[in-house]
């Protein structure tokens, strides 16, 4: 039994086997196996060599045959290296000796086979070694591509162990079977946490070196409350654990009661509670949690894990589907916000040295107008369907906005043209989440229906802190005087004009911090549905003089550290069995 | 060429056979070798010099890098072993795997 610490960054308990996924930059961790499952990984390896030779002569036949070029050669080599009869029987020797994992063993005989080949003298041999590693690719590819599929195939209850996990590889996590989740690195933020907490599932990051210690098919322990991870418990270990799990589903389920009340203050104040989601399956959840519409669509999922730019069709019907759950109620729909990710640095020559302050997001769509118009397309004739709302993130500055307000008329104009109906005055807002918007926020406003203050990047890129780096994860905090100050400046700059701003960030799901954003004067709040109820509690249990109060005081601290302190202490007053 | 037999009818046969195509032993002849050595049913081991490597495996054979002039030995041993001995030296030195041979020095 071991015992890891790391950081909570999803409340809740799992119980359940592990199923561990690699990142795909395939570095292969030493990995044990059972002696009892040597037969399958050794039939594992026979499949992946065979389906790689598939691969590799349908590419050969593709080819044009009256080429003697060098591309047919190559096909050839790989070919032969991989009917090579030493190879695979070399492989398989290894995982039955060493008791390890298929792409393990198959990592560490051809990399041994590749430095062999480049030590040769003859440069002609040498260069032999990038065909080797090639190999490698395309059998691990077989390898890993299969776990891939294990995710996508599930047929009982696991929880995810990995490096760190990205968009793609989340994307279709299917929640009756994922029931936890536990990286070596990631922070509060990072996208392991939304994740997790859009499912309701248990998370803990940042634990450094659990991929190396779970083996396959570990029976492991996810304590989100706690952030404790402990791999083979013992029969006591999870005696104990299944008691604090009962616990905290019965709080789960008090909670849950008060779904149908509305989110008032004691003194009368109301507070519009909308949910974040990423499909539309989760609208249902929205509402079963007590949510009053969609605060936050994120709509990068339809982008993810396919080869192609999703088509209008695809992009309507989705929306549609969202909004047909909510009929009348809001759906605000934001526009692509990708980068600092696979999906735009993939497809570029050279990756972006600083992808964060990159071509991404907004700015990625006003250079890929295509791509661009078809979303909005989408988005207009789904607007007629009920209360859709269009969100633009990641604007710095008027001059982009402009640009980004012209584009949307321009497509208005075609649908027009084309007959085709939308609602000529569907609200528009931006995402508020550089310092530039924040100070801006005034001469925004007047062009905006509405602001939302994207809490994690306005926090990451004001205190220059990596959300998903590990390092420099306690740097990070929305607890900061810099960052509350700049929240303050834009719901004052809001209010004077006149339009609503609402946080959808994840402090709008910590329940330190609901005190202080209705002293600040929100009152709109969208958060991930599994803590909505609790949210609720928090508003309906106090009056918003005392969080006018807990602002002030809040405001005039110059600490992270003293402010963190104050809000908890005051959310512990109000609602104490959350803590 | 020797021949020696034992007692369960296996042969064992043996032969030295010069690389004479210009680029030598590189990879697209050394594929074809290993085609050949995989038809037949004997153990093919080839030395070039102080390497050995198993004339079946194209992973050893492309180690050997044998250059034009090289008089690679070739022992086989098996029911085909006379059989294969002939195929390879025929791919090697009559065939010279397809390709030139040196362009003779002015």
């Amino acid at each position: 039994m071991e015992i890891k610490k790391g950081v909570a960054v999803s409340p809740g308990i799992s119980i359940a086997r592990s199923l561990t996924i690699d990142s795909e930059d395939y570095r292969i961790p030493r990995r044990p196996i059972e002696p009892s499952q040597r037969q399958a990984e050794i039939r594992r390896l026979r499949n992946a060599f065979r389906s790689a030779i598939d691969e590799l002569a349908n590419l050969d036949a593709a080819q044009d045959r009256t080429q003697e070029g060098r591309i047919r050669d190559i096909f050839a080599v790989h070919l032969h290296f991989l009917r090579d009869r030493g190879l695979q029987k070399k492989i398989g020797d290894l995982i039955r000796s060493e008791k390890v994992q298929a792409e393990y063993a198959v990592s560490a005989v051809l990399r041994e086979i590749a430095s062999h080949f480049s030590k040769a003298k003859d440069v002609y041999i040498s260069e032999r070694a990038a065909d080797i590693r090639d190999i490698e690719r395309r059998l691990l590819k077989q390898l890993l591509g299969k776990r891939r599929e294990d995710v996508g195939h599930l047929t009982e209850e696991v929880v995810i162990v990995a490096r760190e996990l990205s968009p793609t590889q989340t994307a279709g996590f299917d929640r009756r079977f994922v029931k936890g989740l536990a990286t070596d690195a990631g922070g509060r933020t990072s996208h392991t946490a939304i994740v997790a907490r859009s499912l309701g599932i248990p998370a803990v990051v940042a634990l450094e070196d659990l991929t190396e210690i779970v083996g396959a098919g570990n029976t492991i322990i996810v304590d989100g409350n706690r952030g404790i991870v402990i791999v083979n418990p013992d029969e006591q270990t999870i005696r104990q654990y299944e008691q604090y799990s009962r616990e905290f589903a019965e709080l789960r389920s008090r909670l849950d009661a008060i779904r149908g009340e509305p989110a008032v203050t004691r003194d009368g104040v109301r507070i519009t509670l909308l949910g974040n989601i990423e499909f539309p399956d989760e609208a249902q959840l929205v509402l079963d949690k007590g949510g009053e519409g969609i605060g936050l669509y994120r709509t990068e999922f339809l982008y993810l894990n396919r080869e192609t730019e999703p088509t209008e069709e695809e992009h309507y019907r989705a929306y549609a589907q969202t909004v047909a759950v909510f009929r009348d109620r809001p759906v605000v729909i934001r526009t692509m916000d990708l980068g600092a990710d696979k999906y735009t640095q993939s497809r570029r020559f050279a990756p972006e040295p600083n992808p964060f302050l990159g071509l991404r997001s907004i700015r990625f769509c006003l250079q890929n107008l295509t791509m661009f118009k078809t979303q909005l397309r989408a988005i207009l004739r789904a607007s007629v369907q009920g209360d859709v709302r269009i969100m633009f993130p990641l604007i710095t500055n008027l001059q982009e906005l402009k640009q980004t307000r012209f584009i949307l008329h321009d497509v208005m104009e075609d649908l027009h043209e084309e007959s085709i109906k939308y609602n000529k005055n569907i609200p528009t807002g931006i995402m508020i989440e550089t310092p530039s918007a924040a100070l801006t926020a005034a001469s925004l406003a007047r062009d905006v229906d509405f602001f939302s203050i994207g809490t994690n990047d306005l926090t990451q890129y004001t205190l220059a802190v990596d959300r998903g780096n590990e390092l420099v994860s306690t740097l990070y905090s929305s607890a900061d005087p810099a960052v509350l100050r700049l929240i303050r400046m834009v719901c004052q700059d809001a209010n004077k004009a006149q339009i609503e701003t609402s946080i959808c960030g994840e402090m709008a799901s910590d329940p330190e911090f609901i005190m202080l954003l209705l002293g600040m004067g929100i009152r709109t709040i969208s958060l991930a549905p599994p803590m909505l109820p609790e949210i609720k509690q928090i508003i309906r249990s106090v009056t918003i003089e005392e969080c006018n109060s807990v602002a002030r005081k809040a405001l005039s601290m110059n600490s992270e550290r003293q402010i963190s302190s104050y809000l908890r202490n005051a959310a512990r007053k109000i609602l104490p069995e959350a803590f | 060429m020797q021949t020696g037999k034992d007692s369960v009818q296996k042969v064992v046969c043996e032969a030295e056979i010069e690389i004479k195509n210009a680029d030598g032993l590189h990879m697209r002849p050394a594929m074809q070798f290993v085609d050949i050595a995989n038809r037949f049913s004997s153990d093919v081991t080839v030395t070039s010099g102080e390497n050995s490597a198993d004339g079946k495996s194209i992973m050893q054979m492309s180690m050997l890098a044998a250059t034009y002039g090289t008089k690679l030995e070739i022992k086989a041993e098996g029911v085909d072993a006379q059989k294969v001995i002939g195929a390879l030296r025929e791919l090697v030195e009559e065939k010279m795997f397809g390709e030139p041979p040196p362009k003779p020095k002015t």
